[in-house]
């Protein structure tokens, strides 16, 4: 049978795709690559903090690591993950699409991301950059004497990806669902992804502005940031995370959509508070947008500026919490299997649950002083956006991986793998949060003794975490060719992806389908078509 | 081995207990919380396992009673949480009257320290247990962050601005000085300690060493050396406004406005003194930027300080310098 997989053979047919789903598998193959590039750099940074001493590399080397390490995974992967590869597979299916609205400008995105890649790449084969993946000035635009110019670059062009991704879907669920998928009949990984594009095409162009800046003051000399040219170093941070905090909710957002379709799947159950989840992504998307102070409590800025970015932090909390209670009472009376995906799902709420609860820590004015820049926050941010974004991503990926390849994984490895990389997170970050409480700043190359014993149970941890990772790689390679062959439906699940065949034929559907029903109409009248 | 696996920090100030106390409610919060929702997965997961005979019937989709609940009383309790963190912050932010002051110069990659009594010292803080110490500190390059885990307090260092802190140590000891904020190749290095006296010792330790100038008074030699006496004389008919008493005063600027003269006034004017142009004079003074080092900085202010409201500035620093340095 004819399928977009097969239609058209070659490397040209590939490069010259406009078909999103191919684009999406583009945008796999780019992410994963990033992704194993910024785990070498992780795992490196790890077994340097094996021992007190920085005895394994140089400080230089050191802090080219943990900045490459940041710049490949928040940049690369963290952000498009998502979006770029479920978003661009899923969004014109979901809602019964032939493609999105602008193909052309698909495939031209994942060019943008590519070449800033590219750069980004060569930056770090060149030399590296040091400055931390947040590029604090004036240490980034006076004293660095590493490739930030072309790092810089970098990121200034893949945001654009960023931005042309974000209208595309945005333009997308506006104009092109199909009769009858009325809003509020959207499935909440639809609202989940528009929240995160409305975030995309206003925050990207602020850090592509501030990028342009540091640009300017480093090649330059324009005096913007630094106070010996007469500029304002804290103006660097709250630009910078005028958009920086808001990207989180890019990562985040979208994994959510992820973890709904999950427990709603598994449960055989329509998500509970469906409403109240899909309000809460633009809640989320909009107070979001309000709290990038909250990265500046002890950067001398003024008391109220900071208690009003604490008060809106904790405001932003309670979004968070309202998912994470709806996806609970959503397994309530339902009817619960446990594969892969579900682990992941539960996975995602253990972790997404430890990581929201630490941010009320850091959210506490008067708490953040002590634990700002320690490895506290690198606990936090680690659950919230490593822990959110690849339990959402894996677990999606297994979700509709027979949907996106035709073909089943194993099971029993699948499972396996999830358990590991729970737990080896677990071990790798949870540590951490004692390590920050105690002082242990981040970013230090060599720390005092006392700290050893923790930093030692952290890199362990991370050791199990990347054979968790490996696993997968190995067995859905392995499932494409020996896999076996799934059916249009094989988890029973609710959703015009489910109704075409698997893989899905070019134009995604052979009839354009019809919607008469809500989202998730599980267990309503067996496992019919919701297809009119 | 377990004796190797430190989980909480030493508690050596008047604030370690209070960010303590927050954090001991966060932690037990969060544990509840946690579990809470472990509990609630789990015991749905068993039940409602596919293979269990659990009643399903009349299966909810939403209840917005729930929803309510379950919004209001999180947003309840995080508004709690928030008034405690900030009642904290102003306490920190909000040093007591009578503090024992330190200039702070960081710089890649060292702590640069000097008592007001003109002990100087690197990586190195000497203080005396019970005594509020207040730290005004700039940089020289990057910014830098001055973390004291023990004292729970952290405040960024940074180039162009005075930021302070203030602390009150409570236990004698060493304790660890970092560098919080990434500050380039020896960031891991830029850390020191703080070592917190018994009064008694304190006072020997700063009297060990005399050689050194007070901050005011090297402050008032370079003050004469670069010629600000000449215009900012107490005399009448000077061409710059007089400096006597004028430190924490508003002062009226040309165009209207009013600032307060503070230490970054007081900066702001010596770097680029047409931004900053005193009501009633000519814009005659030349700029100072790049002349002076940051300690130098700190050192004329220190000596603009102690030119108390008496009326001839040249009796007054030594009549103020006894008081300030006596009272550290």
């Amino acid at each position: 049978m004819s399928h977009y997989l097969n239609h058209d053979y070659g490397i040209r047919s590939w490069l010259l795709t406009k078909d999103h789903k191919r684009i999406a598998l583009l945008y796999l193959i780019s992410a994963t690559v990033m992704f194993m590039i910024g785990g070498i750099f992780a795992l490196l940074v790890r077994l340097e903090l094996l021992t007190p001493a920085g005895d394994l590399m140089q400080s230089e080397t050191y802090n080219k690591m943990f900045t490459m390490h940041g710049i490949a995974m928040v940049f690369f992967f963290l952000i498009p993950a998502v979006p770029a590869v479920l978003g661009n597979f899923l969004v014109p299916m979901m809602i019964g699409a032939r493609d999105l609205a602008f193909p052309r400008v698909n495939l031209l995105s994942w060019y943008i991301y590519t070449i800033g890649a590219l750069f980004t790449l060569w930056a770090m084969i060149s030399g590296g950059v040091d400055t931390g993946w947040t590029f604090y000035t004036p240490y980034s635009t006076a004293w660095s004497n590493t490739n930030v110019l072309v790092t810089g670059v970098g990121i200034f062009i893949t945001g654009f990806s960023s931005i042309l991704t974000g209208l595309n879907f945005i333009v997308t669920i506006h104009r092109m669902r199909a009769p009858g998928m009325t809003w509020f009949r959207l499935p909440l990984f639809i609202w989940a992804h528009y929240a995160a594009s409305i975030i995309m095409i206003l925050g990207t162009p602020v850090v592509a502005i501030t990028i342009l800046l540091l640009a300017l003051e480093r090649g330059l000399h324009l005096g913007i940031f630094d106070p010996a040219l007469g500029g304002d170093p804290v103006l660097f941070q709250h630009l910078f995370w005028f958009y920086s905090h808001p990207a989180v909710y890019i990562m985040i957002l979208p994994s959510m959509g992820v973890i709904s379709e999950l427990v709603a799947c598994f449960s055989r159950k329509r998500v509970f508070g469906y409403s109240f989840i899909a309000f809460s992504s633009l809640t989320i998307a909009l107070v979001g947008f309000l709290v990038w102070g909250h990265h500046m409590f002890v950067s001398s800025q003024s008391v109220y500026a900071g208690l009003v970015f604490s008060v809106l932090s904790f405001v932003v909390a309670v979004p968070s919490a309202v998912k994470v209670f709806n996806w609970t009472a959503t397994l309530y009376k339902g009817t619960i299997t446990f594969e892969t995906p579900m682990i992941y799902a539960f996975g995602f709420i253990g972790l997404f649950t430890i990581g929201g609860l630490t941010g009320l820590f850091l959210a506490s004015i008067g708490l953040d002083v002590h634990v700002h820049d320690t490895y506290f926050i690198v606990a936090h941010f680690h659950y919230i956006m490593v822990g959110g974004v690849i339990m959402g991503y894996l677990g999606g990926l297994h979700f509709w991986w027979p949907k996106i390849t035709g073909r089943m994984y194993s099971e029993f490895w699948g499972r396996i793998s999830a358990a590991i990389i729970f737990i080896g997170f677990n071990l790798t970050f949870f540590p951490q949060f004692i390590l920050g409480y105690l002082g242990m700043p981040r970013r230090y190359h060599a720390y005092p003794e006392e700290f050893q014993v923790l930093n030692v149970m952290s890199t362990a941890g991370a050791s199990i975490l990347g054979v968790g990772y490996l696993i997968p790689l190995v067995y859905l390679f392995w499932s494409m060719r020996y896999g076996k062959p799934a059916s249009d439906n094989p988890w029973g699940a609710r959703g015009l992806e489910w109704t075409t065949p698997s893989p899905p034929p070019v134009e995604n559907f052979p009839v354009t389908p019809v919607v008469t029903e809500e989202a998730y109409a599980y267990g309503t009248h067996g496992k019919e078509s919701p297809v009119g | 081995m377990l004796s190797d696996l430190p989980l909480f920090p030493k508690q050596a100030s008047s604030m370690a207990w209070q960010v303590d106390a927050l954090y001991l409610f966060l932690v037990a919060l969060s544990a509840v919380m946690s579990l809470l929702i472990a509990g609630l997965l789990l015991t749905f997961a068993v039940r409602y396992r596919a293979k269990s005979r659990a009643d399903r019937s009349n299966a909810p989709e939403g209840n917005n009673t729930l929803e309510m609940i379950w919004t209001l009383i999180p947003l309840g309790i995080v508004m709690f949480i928030f008034t405690w963190g900030a009642g904290l912050y102003f306490h920190m932010a909000r040093p007591p009257e009578d503090t024992m002051d330190v200039l702070v110069v960081g710089k890649r990659w060292m702590w640069k320290l000097q008592h007001l009594s003109g002990r100087r010292e690197i990586n190195e803080l000497h203080v005396p247990v019970g005594r509020a110490v207040k730290l005004t500190m700039t940089s020289e390059d990057v910014i830098h962050s001055f973390f004291v885990p023990a004292f729970r307090v952290k405040m960024d260092v940074l180039p162009g601005r005075y930021s302070t802190v203030w602390f009150k140590p409570t236990r004698p000891g060493t304790y660890h000085l970092f560098c919080a904020e990434y500050c380039g190749t020896k960031h891991s290095q830029m850390i020191g300690s703080v070592v917190v006296m018994q009064p008694d010792d304190f006072q020997a330790w700063l009297g060990g060493d005399v050689s050194d100038l007070t901050p005011a008074q090297a402050g008032e030699r370079l003050f004469n050396s670069l010629g600000c006496i000449t215009c900012h004389n107490p005399g009448s008919g000077a061409r710059g406004p007089a400096l006597t008493g004028l430190f924490g005063r508003q002062v009226r600027l040309a165009g209207g406005s009013a600032a307060t003269a503070d230490e970054i006034y007081l900066r702001q004017s010596i770097e680029d003194p047409r931004a900053m142009q005193v009501e009633g004079f000519e814009p005659l003074m030349p700029t100072y930027r790049g002349m002076i080092s940051e300690e130098g900085m700190l050192q004329i202010i220190e000596y603009i300080k102690t030119l108390g409201p008496g009326p001839s500035a040249g009796a007054a620093p030594s009549a103020a310098q006894p008081a300030r340095g006596g009272g550290s």
